[in-house]
């Protein structure tokens, strides 16, 4: 599936900022499952410096500066990307939990060094011992790694309410899990969170997902949204790079209308757009996002 | 020298004869049985010279030097706070030099380990892959820092200074206790350390033969204009301090002082165009190379910690850029992960292919089963240091944990093991200190200093060695007190004396070119310069006021209540109110009253601490400003500096009950703040931060004159009353004896404002602080060449020429009633407002500080749940079913 993502946010500010930094994780990430065509930033005002390097995860990072003074400032990114449904390994058939769990232990390597990384507690998915514990009524002992986590994304989704008013992007993880109900970002940290508990790697990914109006009813513009999910470490995904990525916001795997921008511990490691400026007093911040699919050719 | 003496030396006597060193630690100076080692003989018997007396006065010179230079050691919670003295031992501790040489060897192979460590994580991270360092060891420490992966790193040495901490163990092998990568502070007091005993025992350390110190810092220079990406001599270098409270911002000073670089804060600096950038009035200086002396994580709240007042934000941007080299580089605190030490024996023969060649403590990280186990059984006898967060966390000595904590310790090595460390409990080796009189054992830590060379590392020959005050401390640490000592390693033969400016290399140009500009003056300094400017003469105006009243006061009781000198005695009082801003006292509400009994109002103004305008709160401010800026002050200047303020505590601390007394305090105390004003006068190149210091002074002192003379002589005294008063404005304005050389016709108000409001040439008129102040505002960045007046310049024109077009006739003469002269009033008036105006435009022309950086809100994934939405079925009816 193509598909072209363009992403605007729009800050406004009560006086005017002198210079402003400004980091991004805007633009999409190649993937085992994904090429990325075309990414571009368009920012306004005219930054006087822009750059990019890759991050530790070998995600695309785009650092810009505007040292002109302003009352607004408008960053557009448009992407056009080509997504490939993952191919996955048979649930069933995957090797116990524990079994994978002493492996990855036991062995070194490149691929086992990085998902270990990815066991380690982080700052936004911090060890809870309430989330392991809700974790472990998937993981039964000896059951397939990948049946267990699936059966954990659908708890998730059948325990936690959506609820974009309940919690903020600052909201911690135990409150969460207190109130269960939150947005697609917080059941990803919770699901990551639940899984390192039991010693599993997990990873937290960012990106979108393609939505359609009701039948009969036209797209609406900018009414979609950048999203959230995990994916879990699976050495039998050998399609893709052994990683199986999971939505506890919709019950599922991922198809070919998720678009994955960056991938980290968690959130704070993947932000969209983080900045400081100088100056400018109060602020307000605008998103919208439109996921269009492309004509096939 | 004296190390080859082969027969037992004759014992000393007095001094050392008690000294025995502990069971089971090694001693520096003493074998375990007693005998005195051969190149402590030489030290021991000059001391012996000196005697108990001897030692004595130099110790309390050493203190003095100690004082007087400022070093202080900031312990927080301390009451003295802000400038507790460094305490320094006058016994060095003394090394042999081929002994020397082995340490040396050991310390360089270790600091090409963990550069070549460093260069790994933060690069290939081929150790981790390799499985020689566990992830879980180096992912799940806070002190590395993601965002730096892939940062360059200039001359593949991001380990510019190291510092290790050593000790020996009882069979005397030298040992590696901690490591120092971060900030390796302490070099700064090492060399104060020497300055201050080579002082003290000159002859002594001549003919000791010691290694010198400067050489180390010559490499330091070098090493910093060898990261700068813009290799060369006009590379700028700034130290990165977190500012004057900082427990170690003495140091901070004194290293860019001694090192020629600029000292700056977070506040100071700007990222612009991908690059550092310095503040300075009215432009941008760029900044090659960072000497920092702030946490890496505090660097850059753009992409390290968000909250972070000490940093810049994109500063990391610019190291990645290629504009800008740091020493350490940024993330090099995973050095100091403890438990790495487990590791470095593999990691030296896998990375230098050749083994370790300095031990250091038997380390076990708790992330390895084995290493685990071990800990936990033999909890009893080792030390648990937690690896990272959360901060604050202390070591934990097993043997002295009760059962509940020893249970809550294995659980919580159990839970997260990859973040406890255990090691090996160390009995610190002991050196002799001069302890009452006496040399006494106490355990030490030597600190040792190393900074990369084009090939490898340079040691510092000497070091920082620290010893606690008690036998059986287990840590040694300057934050729980302790004391100083200088090292000495004792070369065979003499070696040149050095300084840093004079080069060894005799083609060497005569004239090293400094570094930093040094007419570079931020916006901050310039803000300070300019206050200590201001509180100087706040201070020494208001005491000499407070000498003028007290002998009015004193004489007033001899000449039995005369009415004229009272009323001249009120007016003085009132002065005095006006001028320290201390309202109501004398003029406000209930002003009867402590006109009727000044003294203890008076008193008040000159001992109050928590009085705001009183005498002791406008010489702390004074200190705190020069604090501030210590490095731009000379050390006479600070030396003085240090002498106003223990006249201040003298106030303070035992506050006069007299007038008399306070007389005494008072006296001195002029001395100091003229000497002050002199100092900073002759001392300091007349620069732009050294404008800013003359005009906060010529502007303080117009505004009290203006105040005195508008409070004295407005009302008409009776005329008596009038000479008494005259004459006392001219003794505060020091210009008694210019009067009577010029009018001796006794003393008449006309002629005393010719002199003290109009003469441009008295130091001490109105007239001159203005004309002083055109010039100097004239020549301030900005001003100097604009063809338009900026609203300073038009303000100080104005006021000049007012006061050169006032008739002193007109001024002198009562007005209509004769109580009032209303045309003095309103010149006087309109001179202190005009004044004020023009410490606002100058305030606002250049101490404007940038506003404070603010973060970006941010914003959240929050696409809905598609609740059937998607085309395809959700999975979870049959997720094994649908997925293949």
């Amino acid at each position: 599936m193509r598909y072209q993502i363009t992403h605007q946010t729009r800050y406004g500010y009560g006086g005017p900022v002198s210079l402003c930094h400004s980091i991004a994780h805007l633009k999409p990430r190649e993937t085992p499952n994904q090429r990325c065509k075309l990414a571009n930033l368009r920012i306004n005002p005219w930054p006087s410096v822009v750059r990019e390097h890759r991050d530790f995860f070998g995600n695309r990072v785009s650092y810009f500066s505007v040292q002109q003074s302003h009352l607004q400032l408008e960053i557009t990114a448009t992407a056009e990307v080509e997504v490939w449904a993952p191919a996955l390994p048979e649930p069933a058939a995957t090797q116990p939990w524990e079994k994978m769990r002493t492996q990855l232990q036991d062995s070194v390597g490149a691929e086992v060094a990085s998902a270990r990384l990815f066991t380690l507690p982080s700052p936004a998915a911090p060890l809870d011992p309430l989330a392991a514990e809700y974790a472990r009524e998937s993981f039964m002992p000896e059951r397939p790694l990948l049946e267990a986590a699936l059966d954990l994304v659908s708890r998730i989704y059948r325990d936690f309410e959506y609820d974009a008013a309940s919690t903020t992007v600052a909201t911690p993880l135990a409150e969460v899990l207190q109130l269960r109900r939150g947005v697609c970002q917080d059941f990803a940290h919770l699901a990551v969170s639940a899984l390192r508990g039991l010693g599993l790697p997990a990873r937290y990914v960012s990106g979108y997902l393609e939505t359609l109006p009701p039948p009969g009813q036209p797209k609406l513009r900018g009414a979609d949204a950048s999203h959230a999910w995990l994916a879990i470490y699976c050495p039998e995904a050998i399609h893709t790079g052994g990683w199986v990525d999971l939505d506890p916001t919709n019950d599922c795997a991922i198809t070919d209308q998720y678009i994955t921008t960056a991938i980290g511990r968690d959130y704070q490691d993947v932000t969209p757009l983080r900045g400081v400026f100088y100056g400018g007093g109060e602020h307000s911040l605008a998103v919208s996002v439109d996921v269009d699919r492309l004509e096939h050719n | 020298m004296v190390a080859n003496l082969a027969s037992a030396p004759p014992e000393p006597t007095g001094l050392g004869d008690s000294y025995r060193p502990l069971a089971g630690q090694f001693d520096e100076m003493r074998t375990s049985d007693g005998g005195l080692r051969p190149h402590w003989q030489y030290l021991i018997d000059a001391l012996r010279e000196l005697g108990s007396e001897g030692i004595d006065s130099r110790w309390q010179e050493a203190r003095r030097l100690v004082r007087d230079n400022g070093v202080t050691y900031n312990v927080y919670g301390d009451p003295q706070g802000m400038s507790r003295p460094w305490e320094l031992d006058p016994l060095p501790l003394l090394i042999r030099g081929e002994e020397w040489a082995g340490l040396e060897r050991g310390l360089i192979q270790r600091a090409e380990l963990l550069n070549a460590i460093l260069l790994d994580l933060y690069g290939p991270r081929s150790l981790i892959d390799k499985g020689l360092l566990p992830p879980e060891l180096i992912d799940g420490f806070p002190g590395y820092l993601l965002p730096c992966h892939g940062a360059p790193a200039p001359g593949d040495r991001p380990l510019v200074l190291y510092a290790a901490d050593l000790t020996r163990d009882a069979s005397g092998a030298w040992r590696v206790i901690g490591d120092r990568t971060q900030i390796p502070s302490g070099s700064g007091y090492a060399l104060e350390n020497r300055v201050v005993l080579s002082r003290v025992m000159p002859s002594l350390f001549r003919d000791s033969h010691v290694h010198r110190l400067a050489g180390f810092y010559r490499s330091v220079r070098r090493a910093m204009t060898r990261i700068a990406p813009r290799h060369s001599d006009h590379a700028r270098v700034a130290v990165l301090t977190p500012g004057p409270r900082n427990e170690a911002y003495f140091e901070h000073a004194y290293l860019a002082n001694y090192l020629g670089f600029n000292l700056v804060q977070g506040s100071d600096l700007s990222v612009r165009d991908g690059a550092l950038w310095l503040r300075t009035l009215g432009r941008l200086e760029r900044i090659d190379a960072l000497m920092r002396r702030v946490d890496d994580v505090n660097c850059d709240p753009l992409e390290l910690k968000e909250n972070s007042l000490l940093g810049v934000p994109g500063m990391l941007q610019a190291v990645r850029a290629g504009n800008l080299g740091i020493a350490n580089a940024l993330g090099s605190g995973v050095l100091e992960h403890p438990g790495l030490m487990a590791f470095l024996p593999a990691l030296c023969e896998q990375l230098l292919g050749e083994a370790l060649v300095l031990p250091h403590l038997q380390t076990w990280w708790c992330g390895q089963r084995e290493a685990r186990d071990f800990v936990i059984a033999n909890l009893d006898n080792l030390v648990i240091k937690p690896a990272g967060s959360p901060a604050g966390q202390r070591c934990l000595f097993g043997a002295k944990l009760d059962a509940e904590q020893r249970d809550e310790l294995i659980a919580a090595i159990r839970r997260e093991p990859h973040r406890y460390v255990a090691q090996e409990e160390v009995q610190p080796s002991t050196a002799p200190a001069y302890i009452n009189g006496m040399l006494e054992p106490r355990p030490f830590v030597l600190r040792s200093f190393l900074v990369s060379e084009q090939e490898g590392y340079a040691v510092m020959p000497g070091g920082l060695s620290r010893i606690a005050l008690d036998t059986d401390t287990p840590m040694i640490s300057n934050q729980l007190g302790g004391l100083g000592k200088d090292t000495w390693v004792l070369a065979s033969e003499p070696e040149r004396q050095e300084t840093l400016i004079v080069t060894a290399d005799a083609n060497a140009p005569a004239v090293v070119p400094a570094v930093v500009q040094e007419s570079e003056v931020s916006s901050r300094v310039a803000d300070n310069l300019f206050w200590i400017g201001r509180y100087a003469e706040r201070a020494e105006g208001l005491v000499r006021l407070l000498r003028i009243v007290i002998i009015q006061i004193t004489e007033r009781s001899s000449l039995a209540a005369e009415a004229d000198a009272d009323c001249c005695l009120h007016l003085l009082l009132a002065a005095l109110t006006h001028q320290s801003q201390t309202f109501p006292g004398f003029v406000g509400e209930g002003a009867a009253d402590l006109l009727a009994q000044p003294v203890p109002e008076v008193l008040s103004l000159i001992s109050d601490q928590k009085r705001a305008g009183a005498l002791p709160q406008t010489l702390q401010a004074l200190g705190q400003a020069a604090w501030s800026v210590r490095e731009r002050l000379s050390n006479d200047t600070w030396r003085v500096t240090n002498d106003i303020e223990r006249r201040q505590r003298l106030l303070t601390q035992a506050p006069p009950r007299g007038l008399g007394r306070a007389l005494d305090l008072l006296d001195p105390l002029i001395t100091s703040l003229v000497a002050f004003s002199a100092l900073t006068h002759e001392n300091m190149t007349h620069n732009e931060g050294w404008h800013f210091l003359e005009a906060g002074r010529r502007l303080e002192r117009g505004l009290h004159t203006a105040s005195l003379l508008r409070s004295t002589l407005v009302s008409v005294s009776p005329d008596q009353g009038e000479s008494i008063l005259v004459e006392a404005v001219l003794g505060v304005t020091d210009s008694l004896i210019t009067y009577r050389r010029r009018y001796q016709a006794g003393t008449r108000v006309g002629a005393m404002l010719d002199l003290v409001l109009q003469d441009e040439a008295n130091p001490r008129s109105l007239a001159y602080q203005i004309a002083r102040l055109s010039e100097l505002i004239d020549e301030m960045p900005g001003n100097s060449l604009s063809t338009r007046r900026t609203p300073a310049q038009r303000t100080l024109m104005r006021v000049m020429t007012e006061l050169r077009l006032a008739e002193l006739d007109l001024l002198a003469r009562p007005s209509e009633g004769g109580r009032r002269r209303d045309a003095l009033d309103a010149l006087l008036a309109s001179v202190e407002t005009s004044i004020s105006a023009l410490s606002d435009a100058v305030t606002a022309q250049y101490f404007r500080h940038e506003e404070q950086p603010h973060h970006l809100i941010g914003q959240r994934s929050e696409a809905e749940a598609l609740r059937g939405a998607l085309p395809v079925t959700p999975l979870a009816a049959n997720p094994a079913g649908s997925l293949r």
